[in-house]
């Protein structure tokens, strides 16, 4: 067994706590790992990535080789598009759905949530509207982690262990939201794909999620909705243009 | 023994900690600056080793050289264009010897992440006739910092463990050993040895030469420098690039291999490779040096000799599996279909809030009556005001070059000539230029960015900020009258844009000191 990671993201979104849970992890449950980061003058609001490869095998190269990604695991949508070339053909792809915008020439959101969508092996969350309703923005990355932890080796223990122990110093509330948000962010997950499965469009899928009261999130309320909008086709548009939140058990 | 998470610097760190180093020395500068800081940190609460940033390279390499002249362990750390600063020091280290063991651990950085060329550091190791280790992974860090201190004990010689930006920013878990006592304090008396005049230095240079068997013969039989003769293709790899050699291979490959990862060039194994096959690629991150080494000026008989000189790789930037795969000839992996999105790139800027965008906005604004005015800069996070929107600054080469250049565009008539550098950037290089020109009485203007911190590197402690800069300034001779400070923010724009002009209009040297706090480090205290 060995994956392959790249963590995606920019610069100041925290892309380095979320590779400290994932080693952390991997060192706990007896794997291997090696992974390569950017430090330096990217991180003032750059690109930036992490390559993380775990096995219970000896590992060569620090950098994944092109082709052998196993999951591309973006704190930001754009910044999949940059690794395409590395995911395998059958890799996997874990986004956030909201934008970091700090670029004159940053595409049209919905396009790119569009091409995003066409790939099947996908996992789309809105980390900012899970973050906020963790207690702090910032947690995005920490939803990531959360909504990717189905798809690896380790369980909801091992992650969260390390999701607490790095913000021990800065207090029990910081904790707290950002356990809040590894949560929400796996529960959104995979509600996700149990709507993508159950036949939904993986775009209206993302858009869905992003109206849904993340505390309410759980996976057996997903064929419904799906049965609900093939049923009523201005539902989603409703949905959207509302200005609350939804609760997943229905409207 | 235990196993801890390290970046290959902290491993590095960690290997100098446990071989029992007395102090460590360094400037900061990517991807260097994390070894100083793990040792700092690590050894703080004990505080047995000593670990205060220096001004400078030159300086850190100079106090490395005192600690090891008093008996003591002592590692310096530094990037790659670091050490050409440090070079007058390092160079003559080598010829006065060490007494306690000196290790220099420099960081290169291929493929120019963070850097301003890609210089090679092996070189540097060549020229001052030292040995060199380098690493293939984090354990092998750590492992080889105490090996290093005991080389250089034993051959009273400084001893160079070359990283490079990958394996100084990658994280792998090590298993480290106790740590070795540090050395008493006991100062070398052998005063001819230290004192380089000319009688003496001819002496001490006979010495150095004849330490070179003896350094070919470790090298020789070290274990890190592997042959493994199959098949007649051959691959020579350095350092950390065997790595991408094997991602590449089968174990039953029929490849020949020599892994160099501890120097002078093991010239017997590489010998023995070379009468076994009929090609040799060689795998080297950085310059051509073992290619060029190998194949001479005229080639090999009987051996074809590929690399970077030869098109199998690209001449310049860092390598990766990929790129050693194509020069394997083995097929391209298939990868996912990628979306046709237009792909934006996004390059680093300033932080929002970043007190140099106040700074560079009134530059540009107080040099908006001259045509095309052009700027001078330096090294730190402000040399991002040359990248839009700003486009504020013209320059980047070397830290305190700003100063110099705009003297030298001054000399030659050049007006306005503008330099703009940070505080610490000013304390590790502009002080020297900055001295020369007010007592040429130069016109020129020196915008010093005081924001109170080495920004860019991660928040270290400036040497030259507030009250210090300003007695520096001062203390150059300059008229006090055209020592200005202003305080860079958007509500005091026209006022800092109408004080830069008044200095820009004094036919003299000035200096205007903007001065606000780095944000990041206000976040990080």
């Amino acid at each position: 067994m060995q994956k392959n990671i790249i963590l995606a993201g920019v610069g100041g979104q925290g892309i380095l706590s979320v590779a400290y849970v994932f080693d952390n992890a991997a060192l706990d449950a007896g794997f291997y790992f090696k992974q390569a980061e950017v430090h330096g003058m990217a991180q003032r609001g750059g690109a930036v990535q992490s390559n993380l490869r775990y096995s219970d095998a000896k590992i060569h190269s620090d950098l994944i080789p092109e082709g052998r990604c196993d999951m591309v695991l973006a704190v930001e949508p754009l910044e999949v598009m940059r690794y395409w070339h590395y995911l395998k053909p059958d890799g996997w792809v874990v986004t956030s759905i909201t934008p970091f915008v700090n670029i004159p020439d940053y595409p049209e959101i919905d396009t790119l949530l569009t091409d995003l969508a066409a790939f099947p092996n996908i996992v789309m969350v809105d980390t900012g509207h899970l973050a906020r309703a963790a207690g702090n923005l910032r947690s995005q990355n920490m939803v990531t982690v959360g909504a990717t932890s189905n798809l690896l080796d380790f369980t909801e223990e091992q992650l969260l262990k390390h999701v607490e122990g790095l913000f021990a110093r800065k207090g029990e509330k910081i904790v707290a939201v950002n356990r809040k948000a590894f949560l929400y962010g796996r529960a959104a997950g995979a509600f996700f794909r149990a709507l993508v499965d159950s036949g939904l469009d993986a775009f209206k899928a993302a858009k869905l999620c992003s109206k849904i009261k993340p505390e309410t999130l759980a996976v057996e309320y997903a064929a419904a909705w799906v049965e609900r909008l093939r049923n009523n086709g201005a539902l989603l548009d409703t949905i959207l243009e509302s200005g609350s939140n939804v609760s997943a058990e229905g409207p | 023994m235990s196993k801890e998470i390290l970046l290959g610097d902290e491993a590095i760190g960690l290997g100098a900690i446990h071989a029992g180093i007395s102090g460590v020395y360094g400037y900061p500068g990517t991807p260097s600056t994390e070894i100083f800081e793990f040792i700092e940190r690590k050894t703080k609460k004990n505080g047995d080793v000593h670990a205060f940033w220096s001004t400078n390279e030159k300086v850190a390499y100079e106090e490395a050289l005192g600690m090891s002249w008093a008996g003591k362990r002592v590692l310096v750390c530094m990037k790659h264009v670091g050490l050409n600063v440090a070079a007058d020091a390092f160079m003559n280290s080598a010829v006065t010897g060490t007494n306690g063991g000196l290790v220099l651990a420099v960081a290169d950085d291929p493929g120019m992440h963070s850097s301003q060329n890609e210089q090679d550091s092996r070189y540097f190791a060549q020229f001052a006739l030292i040995p060199c280790f380098e690493p293939k992974n984090q354990q092998e860090g750590y492992d080889m910092m105490l090996e290093a201190f005991e080389l250089s004990e034993a051959l009273e010689i400084p001893v160079m463990v070359r990283l490079i930006t990958r394996i100084a920013h990658s994280r792998s878990s090590v298993d480290t050993v106790e740590a070795l006592p540090q050395n008493p304090l006991n100062p070398s008396k052998e005063i001819k040895r230290w004192t380089l005049l000319p009688n003496n230095a001819r002496v001490q240079y006979k010495h150095l030469t004849e330490k070179q068997p003896e350094l070919l013969k470790r090298s020789e039989n070290s274990v890190h420098n592997e042959l493994e003769l199959r098949g007649t293709r051959g691959v020579i790899s350095c350092g950390l690039v065997e790595n991408y050699l094997r991602e590449n291979l089968d174990e039953d490959h029929d490849l020949s291999i020599l892994s160099i990862r501890q120097y002078p060039i093991p010239a017997e194994k590489v010998r023995t490779l070379v009468e076994h096959v009929d090609e040799l690629l060689i795998l080297e991150d950085g310059y051509p040096l073992v290619e060029n080494t190998v194949r001479g000026l005229f080639g090999l008989i009987g051996t074809e000799v590929k690399g970077r000189m030869t098109g199998e790789l690209p001449r310049t930037g860092e390598l990766n599996p990929d790129l050693v795969r194509g020069a394997l000839g083995l097929p391209k992996i298939e990868a996912a279909h990628s979306p046709s999105t237009n792909l934006a790139l996004r390059p680093p800027s300033l932080c929002k809030g970043c007190p140099h965008t106040d700074s560079f906005k009134a530059l540009n604004d107080a040099l908006n009556t001259f045509e095309d005015p052009q700027v001078f800069s330096d090294i730190g996070c402000y040399t991002l005001a040359a990248l839009p929107p700003l486009e504020a600054v013209h320059s980047c080469v070397a830290m305190g070059a700003s100063i110099g250049m705009a003297a030298g565009a001054a000399h030659a008539g050049y007006s306005p000539a503008v330099a703009a550098i940070g505080d610490s950037t000013f304390s590790h290089g502009g002080i020297t230029p900055m001295l020369s020109a007010v007592q040429q009485n130069v016109n020129l203007n020196v915008l010093i960015l005081d924001n109170d911190t080495v920004g860019m590197t991660g928040t270290q402690r400036s040497m030259s900020t507030g009250r210090a800069l300003d007695d520096i300034v001062h203390g150059t001779g300059i008229d006090p009258e055209h020592v200005r400070i202003i305080l860079p923010l958007p509500k005091h724009h026209d006022q800092n844009v109408k004080i830069m002009r008044e200095e820009l209009a004094h036919d003299g040297p000035s200096v205007i000191i903007a001065r606000r706090a780095c944000i990041e480090s206000i976040k990080g205290h």
